[in-house]
């Protein structure tokens, strides 16, 4: 069966190795250009008190690249799904080879382990060959832009990749035993995936490990500034300064006394009586809050990046299989 | 003689569709069994219960002593060439005949080649571009080549011209006369399976309306014509099937074990198409008093 299964997939893989080698020529190519441009004005920044133009600089280096390659990790689980996953059986019911295939001498339980089997390993090969050479090229970038956790960037390096492969494939396998027809197979399976990453991004990821709290003093060198719509609300102190590592990924920044109040409408008209833009006196306002409060970080650090990535690639390889089950549960029941 | 197939108040239900309903048959071994009913009698119904691709909604069926598509050892004793014989597009013949070698542990590539050499049909051609006697060939090579003892046949040659159609029926013949194997095989034209089976099982609406030996059937059925009589008044031995009067004179076809002894009569022996329509017919409008399963026997 798993020959009959490679006869059937070997197209595909062909034509998903040949793209993947064209990425990984280019990226061979340029990827040394950035190295060398990274030791040549990052590294020796520090030296000539030039930093922010150097990073600035080297940030922009081959943007539309950079964008193609988020772009193309983000897009390859979907494109996988859609188009290995969703047609892999409802096209066998579409043109009625499901009659052919089942009546051979292998079981359609069989004929579905060495599919689904054979479908979900090489997806999860190739975005993650995908994923690794992305998250090689852009190591330099990510180093200097910091910000790990950016819900885009987290999705689209190191393993993340691997479990959204797998899941778009059965989740598009899943849909095409249910509908029978490839169209709307497609359809749920970019619905579906979108969806489920939507989710996890919004919902999961933030509460996959309890945040840390730090607390920091407010001194006059902490700029200041008070949301002019609802003056309640202290809205952006330099946060992250006192915070040791620089990857963190902060959930929010408040303002807050030793009981975890924020200040009042009143106190805050009083100490920070506010003028066109901002406070009147930023120095008299950040010394009388000074006196009272602390800034209360909410944050993950940086350390937990790892883990991160491996719970999130768990989640959805636990749906894969989840859904793999399900697809044999499904076509053990009558069929046509 | 034994059963290749058994059912008994089979049933398959489509949502509240009932698409074959308490059926009860029992086909021969070692026969070539044409398998006839009108559109939506259940025949595909029928031979997809018995491939295993559909499981039953009640009642039983046997195939081969075995539970359909239970398995790899029964799914390999069962050959099945489906309805408008479907075949992978994109594969060539050669890949489809690898395929059938991947699959089936009692492949004959060598009656498989033979078969496609025979047939004058390029194996690097893709399954897509036969045409659909090509095709059906192809599917029928498919079906033989992993040496079923029971061979399945759904409407194999509706679809097809009918030089197509002659050509797959003779290759059919060839297969049955060098193999031991059970054929079945539906279809709602009577021809086609004049020349090919041996055996027939008419089915209208899930129900067995007739079956038997095509010689026993055509020896037992006569068509009577003669002055107009009433039917009441023919002997008991003589089952009317059908009937027809004009004013003047009565035709009717019957049943009957016993020669025909009434000179009054013209006897005039039926042909199996003749057959089919009667039973058929008696099927839509059953007599009163007449049971509907009289005319079975199995």
């Amino acid at each position: 069966m798993i020959r009959f299964a490679w006869l059937q997939f070997r197209m595909q893989a062909a034509v998903a190795a040949g793209a993947l080698a064209i990425v990984a020529v280019v990226l061979a190519l340029t990827g040394p250009d950035l190295v060398h441009l990274y030791d040549s004005t990052i590294a020796s920044c520090a030296a000539h008190h030039d930093c922010s133009a150097a990073t600035t600089g080297f940030t922009r280096t081959d943007g539309p690249l950079q964008v193609f390659l988020d772009f193309l990790v983000l897009a390859v689980p979907l494109v996988i799904g859609m188009f290995w996953g969703a047609p892999l059986i409802s096209r066998e019911f579409e043109a009625g080879t499901f009659r052919l295939a089942w009546t051979q001498g292998v079981t359609r339980t069989r004929w579905l382990a060495v599919k689904l089997g054979l479908g979900a390993v090489a997806s999860a090969v190739i975005a993650g060959l995908l994923s690794l050479m992305v998250s090689w090229w852009s190591s330099q970038l990510d180093q200097v832009n910091a910000d790990p956790f950016d819900s885009l960037r987290f999705g689209v390096r190191d393993i993340v990749p691997i479990g959204y492969a797998a899941f778009a494939f059965a989740l598009g396998l899943a849909a095409g035993l249910i509908f029978r027809r490839m169209l709307p197979a497609m359809l749920t399976a970019l619905v579906g995936f979108v969806a489920a990453r939507e989710a996890v991004t919004a919902w999961v990821r933030p509460y996959l490990f309890a945040p840390l709290h730090q607390s920091l003093r407010i001194t006059t060198a902490t700029p200041v500034s008070i949301d002019q719509t609802s003056p309640g609300i202290i809205k952006a102190f330099e946060s992250t300064r006192g915070i040791s590592n620089p990857d963190a990924w902060v959930y929010s920044v408040q303002i807050v006394d030793q009981a975890g109040h924020t200040p009042t409408t009143s106190f805050l008209s009083r100490a920070c009586p506010l003028g066109n833009y901002g406070p009147l006196n930023p120095r008299d306002c950040t010394a009388r809050l000074a006196v009272t409060f602390h800034q209360l970080v909410t944050y993950q650090p940086g350390s937990r990046y790892w883990p991160m990535q491996w719970y999130e690639l768990a989640i959805f390889l636990s749906l894969s299989i989840v859904l793999g089950g399900f697809c044999f549960w499904w076509i053990r029941r009558p069929v046509i | 003689m034994t059963a290749v197939i058994e059912t008994n108040g089979l049933g398959k239900q489509y949502g509240r569709q009932w698409a074959l309903r308490d059926c009860t048959l029992r086909v021969p071994e070692g026969k070539v069994v044409g398998l006839v009913g009108p559109n939506g009698a259940g025949k595909t119904t029928l031979l997809n219960l018995t491939a295993g691709l559909l499981a039953p909604t009640c009642g039983s069926i046997t195939v081969l002593a075995g539970h359909p598509g239970d398995g790899p050892a029964q799914l390999e004793k069962v050959g099945f060439v489906a309805q408008d014989t479907p075949a992978y597009a994109g594969l060539s013949v050669a890949k489809h005949l690898l395929m059938g070698s991947y699959l089936n542990a009692n492949w004959n590539q060598e009656l498989a080649r033979d078969r496609i050499d025979q047939l004058g049909l390029d194996p690097r051609q893709k399954a897509g571009s036969l045409s659909g006697g090509q095709r059906a060939q192809l599917a029928l090579t498919m079906a033989i080549a992993k040496q079923p003892a029971l061979l399945l046949l759904d409407e194999p040659v509706a679809s097809l011209d009918p030089l197509a159609r002659r050509e797959f029926l003779q290759g059919l013949m060839e297969i049955v006369a060098k193999h031991e194997v059970s054929v079945v095989l539906s279809s709602h034209l009577i021809a086609d399976l004049e020349r090919v089976c041996d055996y027939l099982v008419l089915l209208v609406a899930s129900h067995v309306q007739l079956a038997g030996e095509v010689t026993e059937l055509l020896a037992t059925h006569q068509r009577l014509s003669g002055a107009r009589r009433d039917p009441r008044s023919l002997p008991s031995s003589h089952e009317v099937i059908e009937e027809s009067h004009t004013d003047k004179q009565s035709t009717f076809l019957v049943r009957t074990d016993q020669p025909i002894l009434d000179p009054a009569w013209t006897v005039k022996p039926v042909t199996l198409d003749e057959l089919v329509l009667a039973y058929m017919g008696q099927a839509r409008n059953p007599s009163p008093g007449r049971r509907p399963g009289l005319g079975v026997v199995s």
